[in-house]
């Protein structure tokens, strides 16, 4: 009888920890997003989002110029990123068994884990340095360089998921082995990739370090590509470090706003993946 | 040097074109995974019209035979072939053939049902037509609609043509897949285990469906279930560690064969 009831005791205390685990790791980004709303949410005001920096000290104003700019850049990054991420996907996954798929797969795991602002440095080198100024193309191209590998290897798995039977199938009626990896394999992984890509986008589209030398950011309204530009992150940054109360508001509700950004991706990327389960 | 073979040849219940070229056959065949060998100087011949079934107890060589013959053996890497098939006497080996377009004459079943996912049903089917000559809109529907009459899966599917075809039984989705095959008109289709998956309701529509395939197209299947080889096959060819150890009518070979391992399989005693 006292053996039954230890046993029980010690599982259901041994699940219970197992459930603080899942609490605690869940906590912080509650807690993150509670006083993000908390404290951001008073500034959100049409204004926030329609008009950009005004003087220093002076209210109003907004982050209309950090926005747009990130979604510029972003865009320039799923532009460079985006083909090439996903093209050494599918490279790894079907043709990625010998002495070039180890590498490039070695690379790509390494870049994962090189530090964003070595990266930025690095585009700076290259980009900015030989043409003389900031510009967004510079930062565009180096969040790039932060989602080629990510991009890659989710692709790569995405694609690898597919059985090899129907690949076989598509080369058993004649296809090409082109049109049987585009036509048959990729499209059955589709999904799958597209998830991994918005969840990239959302991991590149809070990153500061890539813009801090190469977008650099800027106070006015810009569209330039060939000029700096400002994000969101950067612009968080400026006015978390300045000393104006209004500017401290401002990088709250930005916060506030990018994190609502990269939660709405993810959201979007699990909804694509039930919307295919429920369809299959 | 041979010839590239010709385009298909017309109408193929022509009497035209006597029993004199088998419509497929080996000579000397060897298939070799690098440096060992799958199956070893195999020669055979396939009559047009005909079910020809290899038996033989697992990795005796049937299907890496199968798959030699329309080269997808090759597709495995180390893997080659020496040795000739040929398709109306053309050897489909010979270096000027692209191995793709063998595919498309000479269609192949797998054990799994494999409907492609992201696509219909009446799109699966369609899918072969797609590397061919280009078919107009209602010639589509059309072939369509044939193939799945031939694979006895019209009246099953004609309601929901545009439906996902995960939603049909494995029995039904085999069935897509031999419509699938049978659309582009190959001339030979091969079947590698095609009931081994399914369940005996299902298989028994597999086997009708052999039936009544001989009749436009010439067919191999390959199958471990020795009942199945004897009711649905002409010509049985027993294999038995990568060699072709007998091959006869089936009758005679269920009832009186001439080697001693074909008797010894054929009635139970290993395999």
């Amino acid at each position: 009888m006292r053996g039954r009831l230890f046993r029980r005791m010690f599982g259901s205390a041994m699940t219970g920890l197992t459930y603080a685990a899942a609490v605690l790791a869940i906590l912080p980004l509650a807690v993150i997003f509670a006083m993000l709303l908390v404290k951001g949410a008073g500034s959100i005001n049409w204004d926030f989002f329609v008009k950009s920096a005004v003087p220093f000290g002076e209210p109003g104003g907004g982050f209309a110029h950090a926005i747009v700019g990130t979604l510029i850049m972003v865009s320039l990054a799923c532009a460079f990123g985006l083909p090439i991420g996903v093209g050494t996907g599918v490279f790894l996954a079907e043709f990625g068994g010998g002495r070039l798929g180890f590498t490039v797969r070695f690379v790509a795991d390494v870049l994962n884990g090189v530090p964003s602002i070595v990266i930025s440095i690095f585009a700076w080198t290259w980009l900015v340095k030989p043409t003389g100024h900031f510009s967004a193309l510079a930062g565009g191209a180096a969040l790039a360089m932060i989602l080629v590998p990510i991009v890659a290897r989710t692709t790569e798995e995405m694609v690898r998921l597919v059985p090899n039977s129907l690949r076989e199938a598509a080369l058993a009626l004649g296809y090409q082995r082109w049109r049987a990896t585009l036509q048959v394999v990729v499209r059955t992984a589709l999904s799958g990739i597209v998830t991994g890509c918005l969840v990239a986008i959302a991991r590149v589209a809070g990153e500061t370090a890539p813009l801090l030398f190469t977008a650099l950011g800027n106070e006015f309204f810009s569209t330039r590509l060939n000029g700096p530009m400002a994000a969101l992150p950067l612009q968080v940054w400026r006015y978390a470090l300045g000393p104006y109360d209004e500017w401290h508001r401002e990088a709250w509700a930005g916060a506030l706003v990018l994190i609502t950004l990269v939660l709405a991706l993810s959201l979007i990327a699990r909804a694509v993946v039930r919307a295919k389960r429920q369809h299959a | 040097m041979t010839a590239p073979p010709p385009a298909r040849p017309a109408a193929s219940n022509a009497q035209a074109a006597p029993a004199t070229v088998p419509r497929l056959a080996t000579d000397a065949l060897t298939a070799w995974y690098g440096s060992t060998s799958g199956v070893r100087d195999v020669t055979l011949a396939c009559r047009e019209n005909t079910v020809t079934a290899l038996i033989g107890p697992s990795g005796c060589g049937k299907s890496t035979l199968l798959r030699s013959l329309n080269r997808m053996h090759e597709l495995v890497a180390g893997a080659r072939v020496t040795g000739r098939v040929l398709l109306d006497g053309y050897d489909i080996y010979d270096a000027a053939i692209n191995p793709v377009q063998v595919r498309r004459r000479i269609g192949m079943v797998f054990q799994r049902p494999t409907p492609f996912p992201t696509m219909s049903i009446a799109e699966n089917v369609a899918a072969g037509l797609a590397v061919g000559k280009q078919v107009s809109g209602a010639d589509r529907d059309g072939i369509i609609e044939r193939a799945l009459r031939r694979a006895a899966l019209w009246d099953e599917v004609k309601d929901r043509l545009h439906d996902s075809p995960l939603n049909l039984s494995g029995g039904q989705q085999q069935r897509l897949c031999v419509a699938r095959t049978v659309a582009p008109e190959p001339e030979v289709i091969l079947l590698d285990e095609p009931t081994a998956s399914l369940d005996p309701a299902g298989a028994a529509h597999i086997e009708e469906l052999v039936q009544e395939l001989k009749r436009e197209f010439t067919v191999v299947i390959v199958t471990h279930n020795l009942q199945q080889a004897a009711r649905v096959s002409d010509v049985t060819a027993f294999f038995y560690l990568g060699e072709l150890i007998e091959v006869g009518p089936t009758s005679r070979m269920f009832t009186a064969p001439e080697k001693a391992q074909t008797e010894a399989y054929i009635t139970g005693r290993f395999g």
